[in-house]
This record gives structure tokens, sequence and C-alpha cells, in this order.
């Protein structure tokens, strides 16, 4: 919904937050459910109404618990029985520099101020490992703002004995903590504050009268950097960036002006803008989004316009270039398809106004923001928080790379007659075991992202992966592939719990990116293995259908499964006797994890 | 601006703010008239207001406004 994109009108979200809501509620799209508990230092009903309003518009609808005014440290140490059974998915903790309990004096020592420091620290780490321990589940814990004011003028940011200085070191200790254990997300209000305003934002008039911590108009802005975090461990990111070329990757119109005349680089002052906005687009390369150009020109000029000796961006950096006449929805759906993801995880940069409204229009999910500006371009990209890093696995290091191996493949696969020819030079070795630790974080990921191939849709966080992982009443296999055009890294996930001498399944994932390799199959293979090694008789299948999923209603038939019953709803359940199974993979070669 | 147009503008105000459009407000309303208007929603209220005449309330007049009489008052004072 276009009100809650970024740049959006905070004065409008608050007063017409109720009608948002429900046109929200009622557009008809299915939303992952969520519980949220939110623990506050502060006043939180505003926060959380309008964190709703984000979240819904990003695909989540979440149920919210909020403890009693300024109870936070209480609820987590000591949950009342409503929080016991509220079994969050995450844990919001709202403090703020109004929260802290004592702040240095002027006449302490410097080991009076380190004990206060330890003293403060060690409530927090008390609270967030009683948290961990009971709900086994993400939390998310806001660092401190500056305080508004400075008792010792310039000397608080620097001397032990100020405010400004005791804050920044017990937000130094809080990033140490988060660097430490997983699951654990700084909030950076410490940032948004500053970029808001700090004056404005912490007018004590709010805290004073209404106990907020903030201003009134800036929860909107604090709600939506927090709903990107929520959102972002939820697997709602978006995987890629289509980019136009003309006056948005530099300056004029290649096929008009020549390449020649463009602006890129540091000739003006304008070229210098459109050249930080490449290396910023650039930068997004290592964290795993994947950059394809969409563009109304003739191919020849844009990659003429991309070779531009000035420019930070080069033809090789994107995975796929659609440089043509054809209508920019149709292209972004094709580059969609192309690199096996979903229209919606396209994030589409474009100057031109009618453009975006046409690919907003004709691709449901696709964000379009308004770029308005190349002085605003990075900004406005930036804060919109499609990307916003929660995990980071080598995997995401990796992702451009594999991608791009996987048009390559393609362009050879037009060359076989016989697909099994094809896959067979492809040259494929697998790894398929059970889990190992340096790949839960990435299992996990996979979980929470995998929409298209995932016949239960079941998500984990990594807490629960982790209990998946200790406990042996699952079989358990990842299955990572290598081909000759690279490694494709950790692409498949299956969970199955033994109940007697039947295996039941709880997830079958796969990454759309290795579809049609017959992976699925050698998955199959030594599920089968597993099972006969552990007595098991019988593997029952489910298939839950949502919006996404229906490119494995059959997977169960395919992989020679009986179907035993089904519900109005389109649920079945499938079994397969485990004697009667055959070997089914002809080429991928299968290692375990020892013998990789 | 006259008192009769501030009228107009505020009641556009309460509707959003309460989401009901059938919210009339004259000088005699008071949160009591009105289902949801708690001190919660109080705050919304305020913001809204200043936000639609340009205003800022001060700290006193928030929690001492007995109607919507004195709003519009304060309202009339400040543009």
């Amino acid at each position: 919904m276009f009100e809650l994109e970024y740049p959006f009108d905070s004065a409008y979200i608050m007063k017409k937050r109720k009608s948002i809501r429900k046109t929200l509620l009622s557009d008809g799209s299915t939303r992952l459910k969520k519980n949220i508990a939110v623990l506050g230092g502060s006043t939180t009903n505003d926060i959380v109404t309008v964190m709703e309003l984000f979240l819904l518009n990003m695909g989540i609808e979440p149920t919210f618990y909020q403890s009693e005014y300024a109870q936070y440290w209480q609820d987590a140490m000591f949950p009342g029985e409503e929080l016991q059974n509220f079994n969050p998915d995450i844990v919001f903790i709202h403090t703020t520099n109004r929260n802290i309990t004592a702040f240095p004096n002027v006449t302490d020592k410097p080991e009076e101020v380190d004990e206060l420091l330890e003293k403060e620290f060690g409530r927090y780490k008390q609270m967030w490992n009683a948290v961990s321990e009971r709900f086994k589940c993400p939390i998310i814990q806001n660092n401190f703002e500056m305080p508004f004011y400075r008792l010792m003028g310039n000397k608080d940011c620097s001397d032990y004995r100020g405010r400004e200085n005791f804050i920044s070191r017990l937000n130094m200790k809080f990033y140490e903590y988060s660097s430490q254990v997983g699951n654990f997300y700084i909030n950076d209000i410490n940032y948004i504050s500053a970029s808001y305003g700090l004056k404005e934002w912490s007018n004590p008039l709010y805290w004073n009268m209404y106990k907020y911590a903030l201003c009134f108009a800036a929860i909107p802005e604090f709600a939506f950097n927090t709903a990107n975090i929520v959102k972002s461990v939820f697997g709602k990111n978006k995987k890629a960036l289509a980019l136009d070329l003309d006056n948005t990757l530099w300056g004029g119109v290649v096929g008009d002006d020549g390449v020649e005349n463009i602006q890129i680089g540091q000739e003006t002052g304008v070229a210098q803008s459109y050249y930080e906005f490449q290396n910023y687009i650039k930068a997004h390369k290592d964290l795993g989004i994947m950059l394809t150009v969409c563009s109304k020109n003739d191919e020849e000029n844009a990659i003429a316009g991309l070779n531009h000796p000035e420019g930070v961006l080069k033809p090789d950096d994107f995975i796929i270039v659609k440089a043509n006449w054809e209508n920019k929805d149709r292209n972004i759906a094709n580059t969609a398809a192309e690199l096996n993801i979903l229209p919606e995880a396209i994030v589409f940069v474009d100057d031109n106004p009618a453009e975006r409204e046409i690919v907003k229009a004709q691709l449901q999910g696709v964000k379009a923001p308004t770029m308005d500006g190349v002085e605003n371009y990075i900004q406005t990209l930036d804060r919109s928080g499609f990307f916003e890093v929660t995990t980071f696995s080598e995997d995401d290091l990796k992702r451009n790379e594999m991608y791009k191996a996987n048009v390559q493949r393609a362009a050879q696969q037009a060359t076989f007659e016989n697909y099994e020819d094809y896959l067979l030079s492809l040259d494929m070795n697998a790894v398929i075991d059970d889990f190992i630790p340096m790949y839960i974080q990435r299992i996990t990921q996979l979980s929470n992202k995998s929409n298209q191939f995932n016949v239960t849709t079941k998500r984990y966080t990594t807490a629960e992966m982790e209990e998946v992982f200790a406990s042996d009443e699952y079989i358990r296999l990842y299955g990572k592939l290598t081909d000759k055009f690279g490694d494709n890294g950790v692409v498949s996930v299956v969970i199955g719990k033994k109940d007697g001498t039947t295996l039941n399944m709880e997830l079958w994932l796969m990454s759309c990116r290795v579809l049609k390799r017959d992976m699925e199959l050698a998955m199959l293979d030594t599920l089968v293995e597993k099972c006969r090694e552990q007595g098991i008789e019988t593997i029952k299948g489910y298939y839950y259908p949502t919006a996404k999923n229906g490119m494995v209603k059959e997977l169960y038939k395919f992989f020679g499964f009986e179907k035993i019953s089904g519900d109005e709803e389109g649920n079945t359940v499938w079994q397969l006797n485990v004697a009667d199974y055959v070997k089914r993979n002809n080429v991928i070669r299968v290692h375990g994890n020892g013998d990789a | 601006m006259t008192e009769e147009e501030i009228y107009e503008r505020l009641n556009e105000v309460f509707q959003d703010v309460f989401d009901d459009d059938t919210i009339e407000v004259d000088d005699l309303t008071t949160a009591d008239d009105i289902d949801d208007w708690d001190s919660l929603e109080h705050i919304n209220l305020i913001a809204a207001v200043e936000e639609e005449f340009g205003i800022k309330f001060k700290m006193g007049e928030v929690s001492t406004m007995k109607d919507v009489g004195e709003m519009v008052d304060i309202i009339l004072s400040r543009i």
C-alpha cells in the first residue's frame, strides 16, 4: 500500500490508521501469522498499532502481547500466565535511555562508573538470557538514543562521567553481546533518532505527559524501522533489484545523447551523484542481492553505457540484462521466471513514475519506490529496508555468482537434445546427509524463505531448528549441490519425525535455483536409505496448499507415494512403502558428510 | 478562519481519528460523548488537531481542556 511505503506521511498514518488497517485486512491476501510480545519500558500502545500496519503491508499478520506499563523487566524475568501462554514468535524489548536506572555522577571515580556500567548491562543480559531460555525465539532489543541534554557540554561524549559517554559504552556492550549470540537483533534507535532529529524525537513533553519515550510524530518512523527487522527475521526480505538505466544509473539518455555525453563519474556534481549511487548498488552484490537491468533501450546502447570508463557498475555485475522495448512489467516477470524467484521479491528502481505505476499495477507485490532526484536515490532505497540484514550466510556472499552460473546453464541446455544428457554433462555432485552445525543457519534461512518448492511451508526459528537437530526423534537431511559451473550451496532440506515404524514428513523444501536437476530424487533416495537403516517401514507425506506452492501439489505422486486422504481445502496425505522403493536418481553423484 | 470553519475542520479530524463518519462535535462535546475517546486516543487526537491547524498545544492545556469549546478557543488564539 502506497501510504505505507517509505517515504511515508507520518501524520497521515497516525490519523488514518484505523481505516488503513481495515483496508489492509480486507484485501484478501494471505499473510504469515506471528505472535509478537512487546516488553516496554514506556507506553507502547500507539507503537504497536502502527507497527501492525507496516507488518500487514509486509505480509505478516501480527498478534501482540504488551506488558503493563514499564513492566518489561518483570515480564522477562517472571512472565505471568498470559505471556507464558502467548507463546511468542518474537520478543521485542522496547527500552530507551529513560529506562537507565542510574547514570554516573560528576563526583564518581572511574571504577565506580565501570561498576555502574556492569550493573546496568547485567540487568539486560539477565533478561535476554531468561527470555531466550524460556521462549526460544528471536529477541529484538533497542539500543539507546543519545540523551536530550549534555550536562558537561561537549565533554559529555568523551568523559567517563558524561551521560553521553555512558550511553555509548552501554551500547557497545549490547553490540558485543549481539555478536556473540544468535537470534538477537539490535533495533538501532540511536541512528533513527539522530536521523529524525534528536531534538524533536526526545521532546520531554511526550515522556512527562504520556510516558512515551519518543515524540508522537516519530512513531511511524520508529515502528517501520522495527517492523523491517521482524519481516527480515521471518524471511520477507526482497531478493533482487531490477534497475532502469537512463536517468537512474546515469544522467541523460544514452541512445539520444551518446555514451560520451551521459553523466557518470567525477566531472560534475550530477555525475558524482550517479557515481555514488552506482557504488551503493554495487555493494548490494556482496550482500547477496541479485542485480538485473530493466531498461527501454537497444541492448547495444545499454551495454555501451554500462561500459562507460567512469562508471562503477559493469555489464558483468548483472545476472540478467533486459534492454529492449517490451513493456517493463513483462520484462520483470521474465526476469523473475529466469531467476526462479517470485516477482514480489523484486524491487524495481526507475526514475519514471509512469513505468513504476504500470509495473506496480501489473505485478502485485513488486515494490517500486519513488525515485525523485538522484541526490535522494540512496536514501530512499536505504531507508525502505527492502534488504534489512538479520542473518548473513556464506551463501549470501556467493549468490550472484551462483545465479549467473544458472543463466549459463540455461544457455547450454539449449544445445542438448536429450535432457538427461544435459544433466549428466553438468557433472553434478551432492552432499546429502544429516545436518551439521555449520549449516544450521542456512537451513533455518531456507525454511523461512522457501515458498514455492515447499510442501508444508513450516517455518523454523534458529532455536527450533537447533532443537530438531539435537533430537533423535527426527530423520534430517540437507542437500548441497555442486556442478561444473559452480557451487549452489545448501539447496534442499528434508525433516521427518519418527512415530514407531512410520516417518511423518514435516518439511520437504528445495530452492528453486536447482529445479529440474533431479536433486529432489537424490534426496528421496537418501531418505529411503536412512529409513531402512533405522527400521522405518512407511513414509507419510503431507501437502498443505498455499498461494505459492502449487508446483509441489503432486510432488509425492511423482515420488511414487500413494494418496491416502485429502480434504476440501486441498490438504493431502500420501504414503510410501519403504520396501518397494527403487532408486530414482541417475545423474547426481551423492556423497555423505564425511566423504565430500 | 471563523469559528464555524474551525468546527467544520475539527469534525473531519474527529471522524478520521475515531473512524466514525457520524461524529458531529460542538462546544459542549467531551470525552464522555465519544465511545473510543480514552486517554490513549487523546494523544492521537491532539496530534491530529495540531497537524490540521499547524499549531502546538502547551503541556498544561492538553490535560486541562474540559470540552471541545475550550479546544476551539485555544485554536482561535493561535491561528
